[in-house]
């Protein structure tokens, strides 16, 4: 993982005593609140329904143990005990003081963390596959060009007020796409060129929010050396030619769209043209150096657990679900990848309490070198853990919550703060994730179903990513009431798809009841093979309509 | 008379005129005994008359295009570039280009809606004079411009990145 060098350490300092300086200069009145906002935006402080929210950024979503327990005492001396992981691997908090935030940064530094870009128009937290590192097909690891990218972009100078905010995904394998990169304004695909040279397909344009779009690729193939000038010349592209007018348009797949892929990309070829020889283009000493940071851990020689395993699943059913559903291969024999789930029924999807942010910690410690990821499917990864210490592994995490066998059904929702927490929102999402938990609680039916996402927004802003759910839910505001818009067929993998609205929209309690509809049509329509989105792509909208609307 | 904040935070007075562009069927409107500073494509439409004049130079709009003035960015008196509202980050673009495309080396100043917290961002891409928004106090520019010791790119103010300087 990423270490601060003296430099890292000076400038997170300097950030601190600089955000300390406006949020005093904003308490006395000298910065007004509409000069106030977008310097506290870009530090992760929305001012919300019921009190500051805090987005504390997880680079990547990578996390080491003295992180997990900072953030742990964070949250107990400045909140109510409990913080959020959210779709783009940051970490919230609901309820701290405004006039706290800078001592809370300060505790975040003393860490090597920060809050910095997390909100505002300007550059994201970039993000990229949880699996990053240890599994066998990817192409190379993407962490180094994410943290490559997170200096470069800390703090640019020409792109800190953009039209709109600017998100970044990275992926490193051609068969999956844990990162979503097709929905991102920019989605590195890590691709070796005929010579076999590292580098990357990249994608712009894409995104969520009121005007989803699935990102065209503008370029197949872009040296790993000019990573950087490339993204300056598109950012640059877009901070010149992106709307400003309606905040609505701004995106810069609304330019891409208006410029026509093939223009936008003669656009930035132009500008890239100009200064890919510039001093920010990288060279191979620089991107070796960034390798070193994300070196294997201290792997033991091991073969496969099979024959042990086999025999731990044989006696133990629980156990033998776990490993199925929320166990992942390791490039590593011996080793496997674990995903703690935070989408235990009755508590918010992606809750974390503090004392769970230690439980987290020490099991980092003990299983998996003392690192965790953030998933934007909102849960946590052990990535490293030895096969024979599996079951031992779970009997410790299911009293803590953390072994709910629902990965990737139905019930591991994604789901955005909604209306309890947020002020954008239009209608509350947690009781519909919870309501649905709820009715859909046998965990054999939910195997039987297979892998559903179901994500759930409760605002146009999209940050439940309801777009790309294979069933996707969006809260609207019909005359002060709570509504619920369904849509079908979002995937956000390499096959990417924008869902299409089902029909009208429903009431709260109707939700549970309209899932369970939809899901009584799949099984009905499905061939033995068949997931709910391919059935879906196969039989149309019409079937599940016919239904919902009978 | 107005004060107008150097690089270093230094404060001078300064009487250079910002002139409005006209409304449709009037004209230029340039002061008596005053540097003035008038839109680039004025100034472009009317060059023979007004290169080599030490008291008249330009301002960009922030959605103005500094290719516009590209060969002859030497000749203004002095260049200047408007932003409308500071969340407008256009004229972050045109100051790299100017300085770092063009070539120019003169004073390259920001006007308009111009405030304390975007001062080093300014500073970094090329700008070295500051007009401040007269309601606040330019005392704490020399402050709010070196905010950071460290910077991570390279930019107008410095052709080392990070990653170069910590190469050597």
């Amino acid at each position: 993982m990423y270490v601060y060098d003296e430099h890292d350490k000076q400038i997170a300092a300097e950030r601190v005593a600089q955000f300390r300086d406006q949020t005093e200069r904003a308490l006395a009145g000298e910065l007004s609140e509409e000069e106030f906002l977008p310097l506290r935006l870009q530090n992760g402080l929305y001012v919300q329904r019921h009190a500051p929210m805090l987005r504390i950024c997880v680079p990547y979503g990578m996390l080491r143990s003295e992180q997990l327990r900072r953030l742990a005492r964070i949250t107990r001396d400045y909140d109510r005990g409990y913080a959020h992981v959210t779709t783009r691997t940051n970490i919230q908090l609901n309820w701290p003081n405004l006039e706290d935030v800078p001592d809370i940064l300060a505790e975040l530094a003393e860490v090597e963390m920060h809050a910095n870009q997390t909100s505002g128009n300007c550059i994201r937290n970039t993000t990229t596959d949880q699996f990053s590192g240890v599994q066998a097909d990817e192409i190379a690891d993407p962490r180094p060009y994410c943290e490559i990218i997170r200096q470069w972009s800390t703090f640019h100078p020409e792109f800190a007020f953009l039209p709109r905010k600017f998100k970044i995904a990275v992926n490193a394998s051609e068969k999956t796409d844990r990162a979503a990169i097709q929905v991102h304004d920019i989605g590195l695909q890590i691709v070796r060129n005929e010579q076999g040279e590292p580098g990357f397909r990249v994608h712009a344009g894409g995104g969520l929010g009121r005007t989803p779009m699935v990102a065209p690729v503008i370029r197949d193939f872009l040296p790993e050396l000019d990573l950087l000038t490339y993204l300056e010349a598109i950012i640059r592209v877009y901070n010149r030619y992106g709307r400003r007018d309606n905040k609505y348009k701004a995106r810069i797949k609304i330019l891409v769209k208006a410029l026509t892929p093939e223009g936008f990309a003669q656009k930035v070829e132009a500008e890239w043209a100009e200064i890919k020889d510039s001093p920010t283009r990288l060279n191979r000493e620089t991107i070796e150096k960034f390798q070193g940071y994300f070196t294997e851990p201290d792997y033991q020689a091991l073969d496969n657990a099979s024959e042990l395993l086999g025999k731990q699943r044989f006696e133990s059913r629980e156990f033998d679900k776990w490993l199925t559903h929320n166990v992942n291969e390791h490039k590593k024999p011996g080793y496997a990848i674990v995903t703690l789930t935070l989408k235990q029924t009755g508590t918010p999807p992606g809750d974390v309490t503090d004392t769970q942010f230690e439980q987290i910690a020490d099991l980092a410690d003990e299983y998996s070198f003392g690192e965790v990821r953030a998933t934007h499917e909102q849960n946590i990864v052990l990535a490293d853990v030895r096969q024979d210490r599996l079951f031992e592994l779970w009997q410790r995490i299911t009293p803590m919550g953390f072994a709910t066998a629902n990965l990737h059904t139905l019930n591991d929702i994604i789901c955005c703060p909604g209306g309890d927490f947020c002020a954008l929102a239009n209608a509350k999402s947690i009781p519909i994730a919870e309501a649905i938990q709820r009715r859909f609680d046998d965990l054999d039916y939910l195997y039987d179903l297979g892998p559903i996402d179901l994500n759930i927004s409760g605002c146009m802003n999209a940050c439940g990513h309801h777009h790309v759910g294979n069933i996707g839910i969006l809260g609207v505001d019909k005359k002060g009431e709570e509504f619920y818009q369904v849509s079908l067929g979002g995937a956000s993998q390499h096959d990417a798809s924008i869902g299409k609205i089902l029909g009208p929209s429903f009431a709260r309690e109707e939700m549970p009841d309209v899932v369970a509809k939809l899901i009584d049509v799949f099984v009905e329509k499905r061939t033995e093979e068949e997931t709910f989105l391919d059935t879906y792509r196969r039989v149309g909208l019409d079937p599940f309509k016919e239904r919902v609307y009978a | 008379m107005p004060e107008v904040i150097a690089a270093d935070g230094s404060l001078r007075n300064d009487n250079w005129a910002v002139v409005a562009r006209p409304e449709a069927g009037e004209s230029l409107n340039i002061p008596e005994g005053q540097p003035a500073l008038i839109p680039v494509d004025l100034w472009l439409a009317g060059a023979d008359h007004y290169a080599g004049r030490d008291d008249i130079g330009v301002w960009f709009d922030s959605h103005d295009e500094p290719e516009q003035l590209a060969s002859r960015v030497h000749e203004p008196a002095l260049i200047a570039v408007n932003f409308p509202r500071f969340v407008d980050g256009r004229g972050y673009s045109i100051a790299r280009l100017l300085r770092e495309r063009y070539g120019y080396s003169g004073e390259l100043r920001a006007i308009g809606d111009v405030l304390l917290d975007q001062l080093q961002f300014m500073k970094r891409c090329g700008f070295d004079a500051f007009a401040l928004r007269p309601d606040k106090d330019a005392t704490k520019a020399a402050r709010c411009l070196n905010f950071f010791s460290q910077t991570y790119q390279a930019a107008a103010d410095t052709d080392v990145p990070l990653f170069r300087r910590r190469a050597s």
